[in-house]
């Protein structure tokens, strides 16, 4: 305390590069550092801290957002990796007067989070399928396969698969 | 708001900002020109350090400053010993960062700031530590023998602490009985492994003198107590917020790993905020864990299945220190008769150092290794003596009218007598044996045999104490200009819907909505005396503080209200935000009567306007305030409670084992629970359910792993394995309600209820699917397909 501040790089030395991306419908443009992952990216670069991380080996979902209309893994993607993609993240879900979308409502009525740290990944995975064209097999087991690539430590996944049959049957799916 | 919010199922208050994505986790918190740490960490089991050169690191662009022992003052010290007990002699804890030693893989040995992550981690790399290894013991039964290498050379055989109980005269009951069933099980060690890992963050404010943590704890108040001594720091100068925290499960309820004082230091040392983010490897390698016991459990029986007597010894791990004293192992010793008359218990443990990362309670807190100790016990004894497993329970269970049951001479973890309170343990087991279908059950398992499929039915009691004292408060206040209601306590969340139950319990008392109940928890500013979120003791304990507190904001609203509308007390009622004439039309808003409880001089709006010195409404003889009287509609209570209130539950399974791929499924899972009075029942149907899939992970996956050197060698998500959606069958839960009749509300806990029998349950069932192929016992968890394979091929 109460010492002459070191004369310290504010910056990390690392190369950066110019980097162009669509994020929920803006189109953003940074010099990111090469090694900077698409994650830290969104959360700490953008502020979209929504995104969460839980494990950063590929492994946990929680860090899923939609890259070019698929779900994807943004803790195994560099930034610079994205450049020209269009990304969208559990902020764009909601409508602009906040009011929840169908299957955020769906979760909400089966209580199917409980810390909310899963929920964001959850939600963009299953959303990624519920507005592609493929067909979505609504058993218990066909939903517990579509949710195999997140993991949730609080809710035993009962109410989310009870959430996601919801939003299946009650959504308006722009679906061909 | 006429119907009664207690005990319905209300959706939770919480949830929006999740499903948006703006919750505020600490690392979701927007610290303008925030400096991260990183940490170098032991790469040794055990081993003395002869040197540290942080040279590099010091001189690598990006790097604020570089911390080992001997350069954070007040710091080097071994931490706090949070649970003291008498069977401990020199109980070892940890240092923030190693002094000359270090005690297992992971511990950390220096920590680096800088201005990202990414240089912070660079830098490590870059201090060079030069150590000396030395020899490990990693088996819990070796590590207990003469000669065995040792963690602290201040513990001979690595016993940490040595404790004996008795209740009742057991040397009386070993002679009374006819037949003794003698088993040995182990449980293995697993880890909360919550989806958010620990976080830190902390900035100090020069000006105010200030310094405010952000911190994933399950105890804000506590760190803040513990961070104010060890920095000496007043009190009312640190405020500990815990914000958002993505799951706790026990893990987060340890003070202080190393970082929480670390990182506030570097924010004071340095001017500038600081935060530590854990990873995944790092809440593998550095973060508690906990589980592994070794019982050899005795029941001393009568032939027609009566136990008389049980003696049990364990061996606990506690890992390679005891911070949080023999909380676990004591838990699961006072809980080792489960449901059970049983008279005469004698029970000891020793509590053991290994060379691993430290143990403290994760949910279950030593239940699920005493309940499958005694679980497993009783299938044997059945076997034994030749009776239905049901019915050798069924002899044995508690019955109604015995309770309050005492366990004279077993003190809980609360440091009170075993006293459990109410429950109908015949009428849980009737219903699990009823829905899991047991009377078809050999038929049906003699047909699949035939088919060549191996089912097996398992079965499993638990009893939980839960909602331990000391206390926890609440205090309300009803807002002057919204009406709205707001409530502070204590406690922290982690997703266990603290903000709705609570709000059921104001709302009933209030007349008000839930959502207009609004609940602050988890920061110190807000409010300071309380204890922590642990052993399921939130509805319980701060409930029950709530209510009382409610009951006292009512009376004071009701008599205000009264006075106002110029009626008698009696002829009020509280609904839909407003205070009414009983069967009338007149009626005054909260806020109004908030409002004119506090004389004003400056008139805002029109109810200040009536409250006012000046206003006629509020002229009367003597001063504005009577003396004793506050302003306002607030209120402060505590409930302590006297002693645990015991939940309980049993569960049954059919199971089905694949004799060719050694797996095992799940084909039908019966949960039947009681935890007094439900406050929400779609919470604690997830509260059950999310134990029950923690269970299901103990019961046949997770595993913490170390090789023979102490090297942990799973330390991720790929090798350690934890259930996904397709892991997790469906559970048909069920509930009975039996009041506690211990508190006002009759509730018990109920977060740690699901996961505790799981284990008991599945080894059960495995065991009896596999009875004719050469009846291996299981007595072992994680079941692996490996301990199968053994089991069906003997060789
Ligand atoms: S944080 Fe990306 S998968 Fe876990
Ligand atoms: S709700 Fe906590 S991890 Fe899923």
């Amino acid at each position: 305390m109460n010492r002459i501040a070191g004369n310290t790089a504010e910056q990390s030395a690392d190369p950066t590069q110019l980097t162009r991306m669509t994020v929920n419908g803006e189109t953003v443009e940074r010099e990111v550092s090469v090694r900077m992952l698409l994650s830290d990216f969104l959360r700490h670069e953008l502020g979209l801290t929504g995104t969460h991380v839980g494990c950063e080996h590929g492994v946990c979902g929680a860090c899923t957002v939609m890259i070019n209309g698929r779900s994807g893994r943004s803790c195994l993607t560099f930034a610079v990796q994205a450049d020209g993609a269009d990304i969208r993240t559990i902020e764009s879900v909601a409508d602009e007067n906040g009011d929840l979308h169908t299957l955020q409502e769906a979760f909400r009525d089966c209580h199917a989070l409980q810390c909310g740290y899963c929920t964001p990944g959850m939600i963009m995975n299953i959303l990624s399928h519920l507005e592609a064209d493929d067909e979505i097999d609504l058993s218990d087991e066909g939903i517990r396969e579509l949710l195999s690539g997140n993991l949730c430590r609080c809710t035993g996944y009962a109410n989310i698969i009870k959430a996601v049959r919801q939003a299946a049957d009650t959504g308006n799916w722009n679906r061909t | 708001m006429s119907t009664r919010m207690f005990g319905a199922p209300v959706k939770r208050n919480a949830d929006s900002k999740f499903l948006k994505g703006e919750g505020a986790f600490v690392d979701d918190i927007p610290l303008p020109g925030v400096k991260h740490a990183a940490f170098v960490r032991s790469p040794f089991a055990r081993a003395h350090i002869k040197s540290i050169d942080t040279s590099a690191a010091a001189a690598h662009p990006g790097v604020l400053a570089v911390y080992t022992c001997d350069n954070i003052g007040p710091l080097d010290i071994e931490m706090p010993l949070l649970i003291p007990h008498e069977s401990m002699t020199d109980a070892r804890t940890q240092r923030p960062l190693a002094r000359n030693d270090v005690y297992y893989v992971g511990q950390t040995v220096a920590m680096v700031v800088a201005v990202d992550r990414y240089v912070a981690e660079d830098a490590a790399l870059l201090i060079e530590v030069d150590y000396e290894p030395l020899d490990v013991e990693l088996d819990l039964e070796a590590a207990v023998r003469d000669g065995a290498p040792l963690v602290h050379a201040t513990h001979p055989n690595n016993v940490a602490a040595d404790f004996n109980q008795i209740c009742g005269d057991p040397s009386a009951g070993y002679a009374e009985a006819e037949h003794v069933t003698r088993i040995q099980i182990q449980v293995d060690r697993s880890t909360s492994a919550a989806m958010e890992c620990r976080a830190v963050a902390a900035r100090f404010d020069p000006i105010t003198g200030e310094l405010i943590v952000w911190d994933t704890t399950q105890a804000p108040i506590s760190v803040r107590g513990g961070l104010a001594s060890i920095l000496q720091l007043d009190e009312d100068k640190v405020r500990v917020v815990a914000p958002d925290v993505g799951g706790g499960f026990g893990q987060k309820v340890l003070l202080f790993y190393p970082d929480e004082l670390l990182v506030p230091y570097a924010a004071m040392q340095l001017g500038s905020p600081v935060k530590y983010i854990e990873d995944r490897r790092e809440n593998f390698i550095g973060s508690s864990q906990e589980r592994t016991q070794i019982h050899m459990i005795q029941l001393h029986a009568k032939k027609n299945g009566e136990v008389v007597a049980l003696k049990d010894f364990f061996l606990h791990d506690t890992g390679a220190f005891i911070p949080y004293g023999i909380a676990v192992a004591q838990v699961a010793s006072t809980s080792i008769a489960g449901p059970y008359r049983i008279p005469n218990i004698e029970v000891r443990f020793q509590a053991v150092y290994t060379p691993t990362v430290p143990v403290t309670p994760y949910r279950g807190c030593g239940r699920p290794q005493s309940c499958f100790a005694i679980e497993r016990a009783m299938d044997q004894l059945a076997e034994d003596l030749g009776l239905d497993r049901f019915e050798v329970r069924r002899r044995n269970l508690i019955t109604e009218n015995q309770f309050p049951y005492v366990r004279e001479g077993l003190l809980f973890a609360d440091g009170l007598r075993v006293s459990l309170d109410s429950g109908q343990y015949h009428k849980a087991l009737d219903m699990v044996h009823d829905s899991i279908g047991a009377d078809d059950f050999p038929a049906q398992q003699e047909a699949a045999r035939a088919e060549g499929k191996y089912l097996g039915l398992g079965l499993a009691y638990y009893v939980e104490g839960t909602g331990l004292g000391p206390y926890e408060g609440g205090h309300i206040k009803i807002h002057p200009i919204t009406g709205k209601v707001y409530v502070n306590t204590g406690l922290s969340g982690q997703g266990q819907g603290h903000e709705t139950v609570f709000a059921q319990i104001v709302a009933d008392q209030l007349g008000v909505a839930v959502e207009d109940v609004i609940l602050t928890e988890g920061d110190t500013g807000a409010y300071d005396w309380g204890v922590a979120t642990f052993a399921s003791r939130a509805a319980v304990v701060s409930g029950n503080a709530i209510y009382k507190t409610a009951r006292i904001v009512r009376g004071q609203t009701i008599t205000a209200a009264a006075n106002m509308l110029e009626a008698d007390p009696e002829q009020i009622e509280l609904r839909d935000g407003a205070a009414w004439i009983i069967g009338g039309n007149r009626n005054v808003p909260l806020a109004a009567v908030a409002t004119a409880t506090n004389p004003l001089r400056y008139a805002f709006n029109d109810a200040a306007q009536a409250a006012t010195q000046f206003a006629p409404a509020s002229r009367h003889d003597g001063p504005p305030l009577d003396e004793g009287q506050h302003p306002g509609l607030e209120a402060t209570d505590y409930y302590s409670p006297e002693c645990a209130t015991w939940a309980y539950g049993v569960h049954g399974a059919i199971v089905e084992v694949d004799p060719d791929t050694c797996s095992v499924k799940i084909r039908k899972y019966v949960c039947i629970h009681d935890c007094g009075n439900m406050i929400n029942p779609v919470i604690v149907d997830g509260q059950v359910m999310g134990g029950l899939a923690q269970g299901f992970g103990g019961a046949l996956m997770e595993r913490i792993e170390y090789d023979a050197d102490g090297n942990p060698t799973n330390a991720n998500f790929v090798d350690f394995l934890i259930p996904y959606a397709t892991e997790i069958p469906d559970v048909d839960i069920q509930h009975l309600e039996t009041p506690s009749p211990l508190n006002p509300l009759g509730v018990k806990g109920v977060g740690e209820a699901g996961c505790i029998a799981v284990g008991a349950t599945v080894a059960s069932g495995v065991a009896d699917a596999l009875s004719s192929l050469g009846g291996h016992k299981f007595h072992h968890t994680p079941i692996t397909p490996s301990m199968i394979f053994d089991a069906i091929n003997p060789s």
